[in-house]
């Protein structure tokens, strides 16, 4: 009976870790169904970027309030969880405090940790403030509906019984210091949890272990909870954010990739000592498919973007294209993606591998007007805190649509046919070109 | 106005520094041809050995590439990597940011390596090297402000040679809410010049027009003949043409060298 907690305690722990990794081995598998790409270049950049971006958030901070606000958050969680380990061993081996020993250290530490719970609390309030009562345009746009507005509003909750139950358990704890309770080593009070104290003062010292204890235990299967939370929520940037911002594009925004099937067709077409007789049957599948019409057409670079992407809008606040009215919503691109890469997901999960389900990312997901609006600006990829990327998923789909199904606008198809025929987008002839020298009408 | 073509002067045994790529806008659009003019008689005037390209040239392919049309962009680029490797073109300078994005970012990797500028940043090196001096002139103290073309500034992190050729002129530059990384796009990008727009509320152009509108500025200047195109239109619908200018900056610097 004595060893029931330690034991039930392991089996909680086993039964979170493996229910995580699984999902995380699931995660992994599926963004690795994307295409190959190169990403493993520039190294030492790309460790650069994790430092400034992912972990300094660099890119946070162009909105002051939230970015503050959010360092704060993210400083608070990654500190407080050292918090775990002493959670972890206490927990297997029935001890209570195991640091405690540390003296002036532990309480320097609890302390820390205690206030940076309380800046937590505050900062997770502010956003509930601006989610729910400001109501800032961009946590409201369509795509915000539903699971997406949910989600946001219990990772707010979530985070909020986390640090409020690690504030009550020293509380009491605090309590039953002073009644003198067995195996509660004498800290002394600490920062913030001294003025939840005095609720709890002149409980029986049954009571307030029943509060120290069910704090303790809630704390610590909230975290195990939370962990497993992420798979289904937008929350998984934290985990994602950094390999996001390592693979990320390191070329100057405005390049974007040649393609490779197209270069080799080309370069056969221009060689004049090619032999247009040469065996060529099945060209076109030697090609391949020409741009994207689904997620797995996508590399995975773009697949875990998706899985990164927070849904804070940025990208979609800064898009012309969406400030003007426009569907196209650079967000909605990026979390349309996912719920592709899902539910295919899920095709492998019961089949073995991918069988055609008769949706595509294009057309089901996307359409075709979202993607002619965007003027390819690149004020989404820009404004994205996690380096992602949606432009180059918006310029995939284009070709699939161009190269593979002739489907662009007839205005754009005039524009081509123009570029085709004499060499600028617009009906002039090639012979005209240099007229402008001679038409100096102020000379 | 001298402007000897790649074929010209390679008939004479000559080779020049630099050849102007002129761009599709730079050659047959009317506003766009003004600019064109301009930029050739400060490259005159500082006394650069440049030529262009002329009816050798073709699209950069950019407009192309950004519709989805990747064959055609290709087959753009190895025909204009082709003509200018066979002149041996080491360094290219454009009026487009377009062109200047394209060849500088893209060609290289079909074979095309050039070192590629910006015309306001050769406009720039040209001041730097006192081979072209500006002096107080028409536009000292005048309130001016800069759209920044989103294809020379996100896309290529160009921000400050357009900026410091206003203040050479002593300008008053006035910058817009949202300016540089956080530019707004005029609306012509990603091949939406040559379409109409899709279903919305409000046209981009007039959004950033009255961007610009706000910082109360005299003059609108750009340096991209998209750009160009799209604020004249936005001016023209909020019936400002007659009270506020749009320039590109090399007509600004030709009107103060009064070329």
């Amino acid at each position: 009976m004595y060893y029931l907690p330690n034991i039930f305690f392991i089996i909680i722990m086993v039964f979170g870790f493996s229910l995580f990794a699984k999902n995380i081995k699931k995660l992994i598998r599926n963004v690795k169904l994307g295409r190959d790409i190169d990403r493993d270049d520039n190294v030492s950049e790309r460790w650069r970027n994790v430092l400034t971006v992912a972990l300094g958030q660099s890119k946070m901070t162009k909105n002051p309030i939230a970015g503050v606000l959010h360092i704060i958050v993210f400083a608070g969680f990654i500190i407080i969880n050292f918090e775990l380990l002493e959670i972890i061993i206490d927990g297997v081996f029935g001890t209570h405090r195991i640091f405690s020993f540390a003296g002036g250290l532990y309480s320097f530490l609890i302390n820390f940790f205690e206030i940076l719970a309380f800046l937590v609390i505050v900062s997770v309030v502010v956003f509930w403030i601006r989610r729910n009562i400001l109501r800032i345009s961009r946590f409201h746009n369509p795509e915000m509906k539903g699971w997406a507005f949910k989600d946001a509003n219990n990772i707010l909750y979530i985070e909020t019984l986390l640090m409020s139950a690690f504030l009550i358990m020293n509380a009491a704890d605090f309590n039953l210091q002073q009644l003198g309770a067995e195996h509660y080593t004498l800290t002394g009070s600490f920062a913030i949890s001294k003025f939840i104290a005095p609720m709890f003062s002149g409980m029986s010292e049954t009571s307030l272990m029943v509060i120290e204890r069910g704090a303790w235990w809630f704390h610590i299967i909230g975290i195990l909870f939370f962990m497993n939370y992420l798979y289904w929520s937008k929350h998984l940037h934290i985990l994602f954010a950094f390999p996001n911002v390592f693979y990320s594009k390191l070329q100057p925004k405005g390049e974007l990739d040649n393609l490779e099937s197209v270069t080799n067709e080309v370069k056969l077409m221009m060689d004049p000592n090619a032999d247009p007789f040469a065996v060529d049957a099945g060209g076109e599948e030697e090609m391949g498919k020409l741009g994207a019409s689904d997620v797995l057409d996508l590399n995975w670079v773009q697949i875990m973007n998706s899985y990164t992407c927070t849904e804070c809008g940025r990208c979609t606040d800064v898009c012309p294209a969406n400030e003007t009215g426009k569907l196209l919503s650079p967000r909605n691109i990026m979390m349309k993606t996912r719920d592709r890469i899902e539910e295919i997901g899920k095709i492998v999960d019961k089949k073995g591998k991918f069988e055609d389900d008769g949706k595509t990312l294009l057309n089901d997901y996307i359409t075709p007007e979202e993607l002619w609006a965007c003027t390819t600006c690149n004020a989404c990829t820009e404004a994205c805190p996690v380096q992602n990327d949606p432009l180059s998923i918006i310029v995939d789909l284009r070709r699939f649509l161009v190269l593979e199904q002739s489907a662009a606008p007839t205005e754009l198809n005039m524009m081509m046919t123009n570029i085709e025929n004499n060499g600028a987008p617009w009906q002039y002839s090639i012979a005209d070109r240099l007229n402008w020298k001679d038409e100096d009408t102020k000379a | 106005m001298y402007v000897p073509t790649m074929a010209e002067l390679t008939a004479e045994g000559k080779k020049p520094d630099v050849l102007f790529w002129v761009g599709c806008a730079g050659s047959y659009d009317e506003r766009a041809k003004k600019i064109t003019r301009a930029f050739v008689k400060i490259l005159n005037a500082a006394n650069v050995n440049f030529a262009v390209l002329g009816t050798e040239e073709s699209c950069s392919g950019d407009p192309a590439k950004r519709a989805g049309n990747e064959f055609l962009f290709q087959m753009q680029a190895m025909t204009n990597i082709e003509i200018m490797n066979a002149y041996e073109v080491e360094k290219v300078v454009t009026a487009c940011p377009h062109c200047y994005n394209t060849i500088k970012n893209e060609y290289s990797k079909l074979g095309g390596n050039y070192e590629v500028v910006h015309h306001t940043e050769m406009l720039q090196q040209l001041i730097n090297d006192k081979k072209l001096t500006i002096e107080e002139g028409e536009y000292t103290g005048k309130k001016i402000t800069f759209h920044d073309p989103c294809y020379l500034g996100r896309a290529n992190d160009v921000y400050e040679a357009p900026r410091s050729l206003i203040n050479e002129m002593e300008g008053e530059l006035l910058e817009m809410a949202s300016c540089k990384a956080d530019a707004m796009c005029c609306g012509a990008g990603g091949a939406q010049m040559f379409k109409e727009a899709e279903k919305g509320d409000k046209e981009v152009f007039i959004e950033r027009i009255e961007d610009a509108l706000e910082t109360k500025a005299d003059i609108i200047v750009t340096a991209c003949p998209y750009c160009m195109v799209m604020m004249t239109d936005g001016l023209k619908y909020k019936n400002k043409e007659e009270e506020l200018k749009n320039y590109d900056i090399a007509e600004l610097i030709e009107q103060t060298l009064k070329l």
